[in-house]
């Protein structure tokens, strides 16, 4: 009777296992976005560096007014990045080439898969449907963890508040423009038609096409396109991405699949150690009682 | 401390006084002293003065963070988001507090009762460094698993130094249900320790373009920082029993400083096993994503400094000093893992962090500053248990009257250290997990 009972349990144990291993799996790697997710393209042959997208920015996410005009020029001296005042920033490269500076804008990049949603242990992120990585102030701890994961160096701390600093940076205008199918307000103000705001998929479809029909004034990539799982913010440039201060090392993979290996081992060590460790305890005490006190004084404590 | 003691003061080791009196909880605080005689000792301390100065200055911008916020207080910035406090605070102290869990180990799992001296100095040691590493946190995927790791494992460590605790205010009945769940103590914080030693390591996966390769392996950093903790956690240790062993010598009883210099050959010995294996595991890392050409640049020299200094030169150092007993030495090299580790974090954390960014940024004055002061706190709490809790010394129980450990050692001839080990007997069995 034993027998059999255990043999049941056997195959019923071995079903459970193979029919609940689904292909689900971890999105890492080859999640590719949502259907629907919207973007914009950059063309940063076209901008001009009016900075009128900051200014837009700062009306329509009621920011602190900046310390300098939106028409100042003098903030292109250093490269600037965002922060909890500012959203999105203008930079200027190849500021001494013949065919003039290039300006960049910069903002959140919006990832297929963020890397501030993946370090987020409140979940305080969420990607929308729309492509928005939006973040939700109630629950942040504060821990700045997704600071220290965004790649591209966006998530700003609003240090300056006494009693509750957060987290701040774009949401793609969620609240009080996606969610109601209007493109961003930076996108809205550009005069220089450099932002376009579309599906994501169309507006790769898009990019390549510029490239094909003036392969002369483009350098062939879209970046944005598969750099870390890619993202709802694609750019178009003349000049290789590094020297218009992009990193280009980053390689494709999501950050998820960094932190991975590290996460599969956890529930090992949880389930191994107790019985390992344990069972070290009998086996040294077992020893102890047959050979009284003698021990190796070699450390054995790993 | 010593002065008095000269005069004829007994350190308070046990429940009753030499007239058989009692000792109030008052008593056991001021050291047997009177107020007055305590406060003398305290003033004649110069490092109580050092200290003073140290508060003086920083409480007042402690508490100015709550009221001007962060900005005013840190660099509040966007790039190192983290800055000093935890790249210091964290990063640092928590490696150098894993001697709680491994002389657990050692002690309790292995049988190794002869290490059992430096065992509550060792458990008290990853209580505080937790401790202050989560006070000066605060509230905070990996992140999730490092803050319930901890807090669990701070729970657990106060249970496992809570029977010193329960000793030194008479509560035997508290002490005996700890150790009679001291095995699953100690499994747990072996589970805990692995877990978030390894996933402050993660927390830098994150951020893989931040991190300088040299200090970056996606595949081995927790293992990295999992086993450069142990040594960490070892040296600390030996160095933290130096400078007790030299400024509280009047609190160690003597099975404390019998042992010293034998339970340091032994810890340092695990910590060369350490040493060697991190040395070896960090150039597979090297070698496994072929980063031989960093070494070969400014970071690269940086890198080679602290693995020369921080951590082969320890190596070196303690095999000799453990081969021909030179102590010192021993002592020298335990110092020298301890900065290599802290070292290593702060490298990792702070220094080498964003690498790629074109200027570095110096912390201002002021979280300097709020650094030192918590860490002088770290110190003097530390300092404040060392002299009342039987951490260093054992606590005499009623039943074992003075008479008979002086003849018992007359009578064995032993060195002292074990004479006043063996007429407890009856007490140090409970100690013992069997």
């Amino acid at each position: 009777m034993k027998r059999r009972n255990f043999l049941k349990a056997c195959v019923i144990g071995g079903a459970t296992i193979t029919l609940g291993k689904t292909n689900k799996g971890w999105a890492a790697g080859s999640f590719e976005g949502y259907p629907d997710a919207m973007g914009v393209l950059v063309d940063t042959t076209r901008c001009i560096g009016c900075r009128s997208c900051e200014a837009a920015c700062n009306k329509e996410q009621q920011l602190a007014p900046p310390a300098e005009s939106f028409e100042d020029k003098s903030v292109f001296q250093e490269e600037r990045r965002p922060d909890s005042t500012h959203y999105t920033v203008v930079n200027e490269f190849e500021k001494k080439e013949p065919q003039g500076p290039v300006y960049r804008k910069v903002q959140c990049n919006h990832c297929n898969e963020p890397a501030c949603l993946t370090s987020c242990f409140v979940n305080a992120y969420t990607k929308t449907k729309e492509g928005a990585v939006i973040y939700n102030s109630k629950v942040c701890v504060g821990c700045r963890n997704c600071m220290i994961a965004c790649p591209f160096n966006v998530p700003g701390y609003s240090y300056e508040s006494v009693t509750n600093p957060v987290v701040k940076k774009c949401i793609l205008c969620y609240d009080t423009r996606l969610k109601v199918g209007k493109p961003p307000a930076c996108v809205e103000i550009c005069p220089q038609e450099a932002l376009t705001f579309g599906h994501r998929a169309d507006l790769v479809k898009l990019a390549h096409e510029r490239i094909r029909m003036n392969p002369e004034s483009y350098y062939d990539h879209v970046y944005g396109e598969k750099e870390l799982g890619g993202t709802s913010w694609l750019y178009l440039s003349r000049t290789s991405f590094d020297k218009i201060g992009f990193d280009t090392t980053m390689g494709n993979e999501p950050i998820i699949s960094n932190v991975k290996e590290f996460l599969g081992m956890v529930p090992m060590v949880l389930s191994i150690w107790p019985a390992l460790f344990s069972g070290i305890h009998l086996l040294s005490k077992g020893k102890h009682d047959e050979q009284g006190e003698h021990h190796d004084t070699t450390q054995e404590d790993r | 401390m010593k002065k008095f003691i000269k005069q004829g003061l007994q350190t308070v080791d046990s429940p009753y006084q030499e007239d058989g009196e009692k000792r109030s909880l008052m008593n056991k605080l001021l050291l047997g002293l009177s107020p007055s005689e305590y406060l003398l000792q305290a003033f004649r301390n110069p490092f109580n003065w050092i200290l003073g100065l140290i508060f003086v200055i920083g409480i007042p911008i402690l508490l100015g963070r709550f009221v001007f916020g962060l900005a005013w207080a840190t660099s509040g910035s966007n790039d190192y988001p983290w800055g000093l406090f935890l790249g210091f605070g964290l990063f640092a102290m928590v490696p150098l507090s894993s001697s709680g869990f491994q002389l657990g180990t050692a002690c309790e799992i292995f049988g190794r009762h002869d290490l059992e001296p430096i065992e509550r100095l060792a458990l008290l040691n990853g209580l505080l460094g937790y401790f202050f590493m989560v006070v000066s946190f605060g509230p905070a995927a990996v992140l999730f698993l490092v803050a319930w790791h901890v807090s669990t494992y701070l729970s657990v460590q106060i249970l496992e130094v809570s029977t010193a605790f329960f000793e030194w205010i008479g509560f035997p009945a508290g002490k005996r249900g700890v150790r009679r769940i001291t095995l699953g103590l100690t499994v747990s914080g072996i589970i805990l320790s692995t877990l978030h030693q390894g996933a402050l390591g993660a927390l830098f996966t994150y951020a893989p373009g931040k991190v300088h390769p040299l200090w970056y392996s996606s595949s081995f950093q927790w293992l990295h920082f999992f086993v450069s903790s142990l040594p960490g956690g070892l040296c600390m240790v030996i160095a933290v029993s130096t400078i007790a062993a030299k400024t509280m010598n009047w609190r160690g009883d003597g099975r404390f400083h019998a042992n010293l210099d034998k339970i340091t050959v032994s810890l340092a010995k695990g910590a060369c096993m350490g040493l060697a294996t991190y040395i070896t595991i960090k150039l597979i890392a090297i070698a496994h994503d072929n980063k031989w050409s960093y070494l070969d640049s400014g970071w690269g020299q940086w890198f080679m400094l602290e693995i020369i200094l921080g951590f082969m030169l320890p190596l070196v150092l303690m095999t000799y000093g453990v081969n021909t007993r030179k102590m010192a030495i021993v002592r020298l090299g335990a110092f020298a893992t301890v900065f290599g580790v802290v070292l290593n974090r702060v490298n990792t954390a702070i220094i080498t962090f964003n690498w790629k960014l074109p200027h570095r940024e110096i912390p201002p004055w002021r979280e300097v500053l709020i650094s030192i002061t918590i860490f002088a706190i770290y110190i003097v709490v530390y300092r404040f248990i060392l002299y009342r809790l039987p951490i260093l010394y054992r606590w005499r129980a009623e039943e074992a009257p003075e008479v008979v450990t002086e003849t018992e050692a007359v009578r064995s001839g032993a060195p002292i250290g074990h004479a006043s080990t063996a007429p407890i007997a009856s007490y140090s069995n409970m100690t013992k997990l069997d």
